[in-house]
């Protein structure tokens, strides 16, 4: 089955944080207000958080996406 | 020791050889091919950029996409403040450069050829411009110099092709990378010189003699030797030589050395007495878990201080971020002043606990490698010189180099 993990555009993040506020279980603030990010598939039961994070998000850096084959 | 592959031919002080005088030495470069490919695999040629990434590889991903639009970007850029071999090459064998950036052209079907150069690197300039002036009109109508800004993370691949783009030489977040949608949207394989150089000769030798040289077959690399050495500067080795020999090679060290800065501002520092035996070839490197990176050995003497040092180069990798990234831009920030701090003797030890706090929070979260390098190189240093961080007030700040 196809899995889903958190992925942040570092270029595109600007620390606003909400995302860390709405899925504190995966994303923490760093000392500077940047969201670090648990890697490895999303848990079902935080798939529904986590897609309010990236809703949320003001620049559009969070994204939710498959996750990842071996790069080729 | 020291070997003659890319600088075998007339005295390195005569300048740049003709396109002429090359032909004449080494006869005409071949055409590229799929075949080259294959030399190139069987040689095991890996990039002299500092990424050692496997050239036959990166050609093949390159050709795969092309549909005959490619473009090749010679990278010249060498911000590296401790290298400056890509120039010296540029400056007096720019035709191998153009060889191997050609037959590049060929092989993956490009119909661009980029020469990417520092700007401020004038003499490599005016070597590549007459050069690329004396090449039979095909070539010539397909290539161009790009002045690239003297910064040090112009030369990172993506912000190469993006200073082509756009004329902003920061890095893009990948994927997607140059070699799938780079200058204009086009497949574009971004090559150091040193390594397109190699591509000239082992094009025309083949790889049995490519693998006829250096540790395990892997040919000549070339060095930028500073520091504490009698006669700093550019030199070829072969491959697997020591630094110790490479130190003699220069004519020995000018006084007696503390530690060796490998690969660069984003290398390791190595005890001098580990380093001095270690052999410099990426793959024993590797095994080591360093790196030989653009092929800076630079050594420190036993008088100067490393934790001034480390200070000094951590405020010149901060002040080169792209400021694109909070991570890197806040982070390595706080890393270098942490580092003044105990330098100048303004913090104690509970500083070292905020760079380890800071190092494992910066590592990886930038959408180039800029700060893990520079976070990898303050871990060396705090191994290296853990006693004169944790005592530095004691020694204070006299012994400023």
């Amino acid at each position: 089955m196809a899995t889903s993990e958190l992925a942040v555009d570092r270029i595109r993040c600007d620390g606003s944080g909400l995302c860390a506020e709405l899925l504190p279980e995966l994303i923490q603030l760093d000392d500077w207000g940047y969201p670090m990010i648990a890697g490895g598939p999303v848990p079902k039961h935080l798939l529904p958080d986590a897609r309010r994070a990236v809703a949320a998000c003001p620049v559009l850096a969070l994204a939710l996406q498959r996750s990842q084959q071996a790069p080729r | 020791m020291r070997a003659a592959r890319l600088f075998s031919g007339p005295e390195l002080g005569a300048g740049a050889e003709s396109f002429r005088d090359h032909r004449r030495r080494l006869g005409p470069a071949p055409a590229g091919s799929r075949n080259l490919i294959a030399t190139l695999e069987t040689s095991g040629l890996r990039g002299r950029g500092g990424g050692a990434f496997p050239v036959a590889t990166k050609w093949r991903a390159v050709a795969k996409r092309s549909r005959g639009t490619a473009v090749v970007l010679a990278n010249g850029a060498e911000g590296e403040p401790l290298s400056w071999k890509d120039r010296v090459l540029m400056a007096v064998r720019p035709h191998l450069v153009l060889d191997g950036a050609f037959m590049a052209a060929s092989t993956v079907g490009a119909t661009q050829v980029l020469l990417y150069l520092g700007e401020e690197h004038r003499a490599a300039a005016a070597a590549m411009s007459r050069a690329l002036a004396e090449r039979p009109e095909p070539e010539r109508n397909i290539a161009r110099l790009v002045a690239s800004p003297n910064r040090y993370v112009a030369g990172e691949e993506s912000a190469a092709v993006h200073f082509v783009n756009a004329g902003v030489a920061t890095p893009t977040t990948v994927p997607p990378r140059p070699y799938e949608r780079g200058v204009d949207g086009r497949a574009t394989l971004v090559q150091n010189v040193e390594s397109l150089a190699q591509v000239a000769l082992a094009g025309r030798f083949g790889d049995e003699w490519y693998r006829s040289t250096g540790i395990d077959g892997q040919g000549t690399v070339l060095l930028s030797l500073s520091g504490a050495v009698a006669a700093p500067g550019v030199m070829e080795v072969e491959a697997g030589t020591t630094v110790g020999e490479a130190v003699a090679e220069a004519g020995g060290s000018s006084e007696p050395p503390r530690a060796v800065l490998l690969g660069g501002y984003f290398g390791t520092w190595i005890d001098a007495s580990q380093a001095w035996a270690m052999p410099l070839e990426t793959s024993r490197l590797k095994a080591l878990g360093l790196s030989l990176g653009t092929g800076v050995v630079s050594i420190l003497p036993d008088r100067a201080c490393g934790v001034c040092e480390t200070a000094r180069m951590m405020q010149y990798l901060a002040g080169e971020s792209a400021a694109q990234c909070g991570p890197c831009f806040f982070g390595l920030r706080a890393l270098a002043d942490a580092c003044t701090g105990i330098a100048e003797g303004r913090s104690g030890p509970a500083e070292l606990q905020r760079l380890q706090r800071w190092s494992s929070q910066v590592r990886g979260r930038g959408a180039c490698r800029h700060p893990d390098g520079a976070v990898g190189f303050l871990q060396s240093a705090l191994q290296v010189f853990w006693h004169e961080f944790q005592h530095h007030r004691a020694h204070g700040i006299q012994r400023v180099a």
